[in-house]
């Protein structure tokens, strides 16, 4: 049998959805209406300024999904967006604070590529390439 | 009369996860259940023993998103504890306010998925838009909606600002505010009532034979939480577990509504009395030895079972989820029962498979 407690939650319940109908909605109109990333999210991996590192490869010793590649030789810093968890462990132990994180989240990709860069030998003084 | 063999899951609408249960039916009553699991096993224990000890604490917060800072958590008090590490006053604190957000979140998910389980849209929605704030607040102080990856070894990565403070404490009054609105949908509803009271009824001694852990524990009468040893700095906050006598699935939902209050009156707690000072120690040496560590979470007890060699890396991870020790009590609930009350009693032990099996 229902007993009074009973239907009077059920008018709570309607009390509630008359409000619902005279407010705004809860959710936003995405992707007309964006939300602003919060400071500091952890978005993605941003990128590296790659004139700045050192290549000490630390960032890939402590990255813990090994989505990191770094090549002293080749002078090459590679990360795999699709192995990255997004810890921003990198970003903390780099020496030289070269890499960066992203607030904003990763785009859709149509192709696995890794991001790969390359640092460009550095010019001499009197301005032409030193391996050139 | 002959039985039928019904498959539930792994893949069904109430289901977030996949567990499949073979359901033998006499007519709409189920005589036995056999589960079976494994469709989520991803090896997290054995890739633990590959990476450093400072790496895996992101490998454990990967065994499942809904409880991963506990996970965390339960890791690192671990590893804390092999290597006699003390960490600061101010970093229990924050591990102890991130963990009570993560049992909010966990609890709202819970009882809207339940609201979804017996066709209850609107109320499933109510829930989820409280829910949302939180998953807020986790964004904004730890970067990231649910792996927040906050707990390291040697204390926290990341501290919360004093204004943040004061806008968690708001928020977290809202959510209060709001949720006694739906509290009532839950409590006293006729359709909520009738889906629930009495449905898997598990007695306080069948719950104690079956070694039930959490909410499902406390629904049956057993005074069984974690927090009371006191780990991190629960020992300094007042709080009593919430008990319910009946075992039935109404007294799990109970429980576990009342525990959305009670986390959110730990938080106030933490707020008030969160100390000043360092939020990380460093950490020197590689970890010996072999401990068990245990933390509560939303679900229920977590065992993790560390053996270090002295090494980087581990000898052995072994982590016993809640869900693992709730199955055999679903198990015994579910012959006798309706085959419509299956989604609800599966759910009343807030399965999470992908703990379960790692």
């Amino acid at each position: 049998m229902v007993n009074r407690s009973e239907v009077k939650s059920m008018f709570d319940m309607i009390g509630n959805i008359f409000k619902n109908l005279g407010s705004k909605p809860a959710t936003r109109m995405y992707p007309f209406e964006k939300r602003e990333a919060f400071k500091d999210a952890r978005g993605q991996l941003g990128g590296i300024d790659i004139d700045a590192c050192i290549f000490c490869g630390i960032c890939a010793r402590k990255c813990p999904s090994d989505a990191i590649v770094v090549n002293k030789a080749e002078k090459s810093w590679e990360v795999d967006r699709f192995k990255c968890v997004v810890c921003s462990v990198c970003t903390e132990v780099c020496p030289k604070k070269c890499l960066f994180m992203s607030e904003n989240y990763t785009d859709a990709a149509y192709t696995k590529e890794k991001a790969k860069h390359v640092q460009q030998p550095k010019s001499t003084d009197n301005g032409e390439q030193a391996s050139a | 009369m002959s039985k039928t063999v019904i498959p539930f899951g792994p893949q069904h609408p109430v289901l977030p996860e996949p567990l499949h249960l073979k359901l033998v039916m006499q007519d709409e009553i189920i005589v036995d259940a056999i589960p079976a699991i494994g469709y989520v096993h991803r090896g997290l224990e054995k890739l633990t023993e590959t990476k450093e000890f400072t790496q895996n604490t992101f490998v454990v917060e990967r065994v499942c998103g809904i409880c991963s800072c506990m996970h965390a958590l339960a890791y690192c008090q671990g590893i804390e504890s092999l290597m006699n590490i003390e960490i600061p006053d101010r970093a229990k604190y924050l591990r102890v306010l991130w963990a009570e957000l993560h049992r909010i979140h966990s609890h709202l998910l819970w009882l809207g998925l339940l609201a979804d389980a017996f066709g209850f849209e609107s109320l499933f929605m109510q829930v989820w838009r409280n829910r949302e704030k939180v998953m807020d607040i986790m964004e904004e102080t730890a970067g990231s909606r649910v792996i927040i990856s906050v707990n390291t070894v040697g204390g926290t990565r990341r501290d919360i600002s004093k204004e943040m403070l004061t806008k968690i404490s708001v928020i977290v009054d809202e959510i209060k505010e709001d949720l006694k609105q739906v509290e009532a949908a839950f409590f006293n509803d006729y359709t909520v009532k009738h889906r629930l009271v009495g449905v898997g009824v598990l007695t306080k001694e069948d719950a104690y034979a079956l070694g039930t852990a959490g909410p499902m524990a406390r629904a049956s009468g057993i005074k069984q939480d974690l927090r009371m040893t006191g780990y991190s700095a629960y020992g300094e906050l007042d709080f009593e577990p919430i008990i319910e006598q009946d075992g039935d699935s109404y007294a799990r939902t109970v429980v576990r509504l009342k525990e959305v209050y009670q986390s959110i009156n730990l938080i106030k707690q933490c707020i008030a009395k969160m100390p000043e000072g360092e939020i990380v120690v460093p950490v020197k040496g590689n970890p010996n030895g072999e401990v068990v560590s245990r933390v509560e979470q939303p679900r229920g007890e977590v065992l993790y079972y560390l053996r270090a060699n002295g090494s980087k890396t581990l000898d052995r991870l072994r982590i016993r989820t809640p869900t693992f020790a709730n199955i055999p009590a679903l198990l015994h609930m579910l012959p006798g029962s309706q085959l419509a009350d299956v989604p609800v009693l599966i759910l009343t032990i807030d399965p999470c498979i992908s703990c379960t099996e790692r």
